[in-house]
């Protein structure tokens, strides 16, 4: 596949302006700037719902949340494909379509709620919707990538953590749920060194239950740091917003609970791929770390 | 037990399984559960259910609607999909476990108190009111949830990790005073009452 003219953008809740991914977008735009890539973003997009909305919407209600980005994608920008960052906002939009195609309740229900603001959907004629990683896996290539970088991370070690939503339940196409490579591939092809075997690179970081049930989150925590340093790791890298959050944040909880003393960086791929390209740190958004990745930092300073 | 009483459980036990495949997300899946426990062993929370997904599909089966309806071993799911990839069978799990927690809140029936559960309305009004999600109101509204005293412990308890998100520009106190939202919030708040009528309409009435 090639790279299309434009793609429309839909950023998600935590990763807007001054969010608690907003380090995310801003290394997503420089990442995007270095490889040409166009987004435009659509316009009033809503919250998909994500993982834990079901505690107060049921199927149809929430459905809609994701029907309304589509329809509002296809009225704004045709038939783009819909790309998201976040893998929340990527498996609720794809999971909408999916639902919308194949069962009668949802299609009907969710038409019935669009109606009420003049939008609908249809089935077998709504766009893909994309994750950002497949926009670069898929059409750009990470060869072409790889080809592109001016200044290699070289020296630097990173666990790659996929975490859950972005290989599951419907991953990357070609990929395994059980081992996906392609995070490593992307280390390797900024000039890094990708830790062999992370053996925790798709377990959960407890996603919203963090919030609600720290002690187990900070359990499962523990034991995707413990591997990533094990593996010699200098810091681990992410695609995921809340995978971010929850293992960069929590680090002194988990240290005053187990006895442990972590403190490893947890950037995004866009970071690294900005870096790799000549950005800026503040361009590539390392001021945005809580835990700062100075190994990163240097190679952005030189 | 009363005649009623027992009349009616007798009512539900025969009829439970096609109450979820009626009512629940997905439910229709259920009855093809082989009982292989995959899911269960792959839950990264599994040692805190108290019936975990394998458990909960036989269950069903079996007509226990109470026990069912009413554990906490639903909000227990982090929605991490592992069960739900490794299915043999490719039963949706992770969407038919939201569906069983959706549903019993619905009757009224699921466990008071539930920590996940408040945490997941909040987000949900959140959507509800401004279309996006307020991570400030809803971590303040999580710190607050039991009244001031606690909040105000749990406050200074989260402070630090405030302070490094502040300073590291992913949380603006500005947040507080509205924040992000979308434009069409009353458009949003018309389409999200219509599918909830929606779905009103469409739940059988086993239980009453």
């Amino acid at each position: 596949m090639a790279k299309k003219e434009f793609y429309s953008f839909y950023p998600g809740c935590s990763s807007q302006s001054k969010a608690s991914a907003d380090n995310f977008l801003r290394s997503s735009n420089a990442m995007c700037d270095a490889l040409d890539i166009k987004l435009k973003e659509i316009d009033d997009w809503n919250c998909c719902g994500a993982s834990i909305g079901y505690a107060g919407g049921s199927e149809i209600p929430r459905l809609s949340l994701s029907a309304r980005n589509i329809a509002l994608s296809q009225q704004q920008h045709g038939n783009a494909d819909i790309v998201a960052p976040c893998a929340a906002c990527w498996i609720s939009t794809r999971e909408a379509k999916e639902r919308v195609e194949h069962s009668p309740k949802a299609s009907q229900g969710v038409n019935a709620a669009l109606s009420e603001i003049g939008l609908k959907v249809e089935a077998n004629a709504m766009p893909e919707a994309r994750h950002m990683v497949e926009v670069l896996i898929e059409d750009i290539g990470l060869d072409t990538i790889a080809n592109g970088i001016s200044k290699p991370l070289e020296g630097i070690k990173i666990a790659g953590y996929v975490g859950c939503q972005t290989n599951r339940p419907f991953g990357i196409a070609g990929e395994s749920y059980e081992n996906p490579v392609y995070l490593d591939h992307m280390i390797e092809a900024c000039g890094a060194k990708a830790v062999d075997n992370y053996e925790k690179k798709v377990s959960c970081c407890s996603g919203a239950l963090m919030f609600s049930e720290p002690e187990k989150g900070h359990a499962l925590v523990k034991e995707i740091i413990e591997a990533a340093y094990d593996g010699g790791a200098d810091m681990i890298v992410t695609p995921c917003q809340l995978c971010q959050m929850n293992v960069e944040s929590y680090q002194r909880n988990i240290n005053k609970t187990f006895g442990t003393k972590f403190n490893i960086p947890v950037v995004y791929y866009t970071q690294l791929i900005a870096v790799a390209y000549g950005k800026s740190s503040q361009e590539a958004a390392l001021d945005g770390q809580m835990i700062r990745a100075s190994k990163l930092e240097d190679i952005a300073n030189k | 037990m009363s005649n009623m009483n027992q009349a009616m459980v007798q009512k539900y036990r025969s009829d439970f399984l096609k109450e979820v495949e009626a009512n629940v997300e997905e439910g229709h899946w259920v009855k093809m559960c082989m009982q292989c426990g995959v899911c269960s062993g792959s839950c990264p929370l599994g040692p805190y259910w108290e019936h975990p997904p394998q458990e909960l599909f036989m269950m069903i089966r079996a007509g226990k609607r109470e026990e069912v309806l009413s554990t906490e071993s639903m909000w227990m799911c982090t929605s991490c999909y592992n069960c739900m990839a490794r299915c043999p069978r490719g039963l949706p799990i992770t969407h038919i476990m939201h569906g069983l927690a959706s549903y019993a809140k619905r009757l009224g029936l699921s466990p008071k108190r539930q920590v996940t559960e408040q945490f997941g309305q909040m987000f949900w009004d959140s959507i509800v009111k401004n279309g996006r999600v307020n991570e400030l109101k809803i971590g303040v509204g999580l710190y607050f949830k039991d009244g001031i005293a606690q909040g105000i412990k749990n406050a200074m308890a989260g402070r630090e990790l405030g302070m490094a998100m502040m300073k590291s520009k992913r949380l603006s106190p500005m947040e507080y005073f509205g924040g992000h939202k979308c434009k069409d919030t009353s458009g949003i708040a018309k389409m999200l009452k219509k599918a909830e009528e929606f779905e009103a309409e469409h739940i059988a009435k086993f239980g009453e």
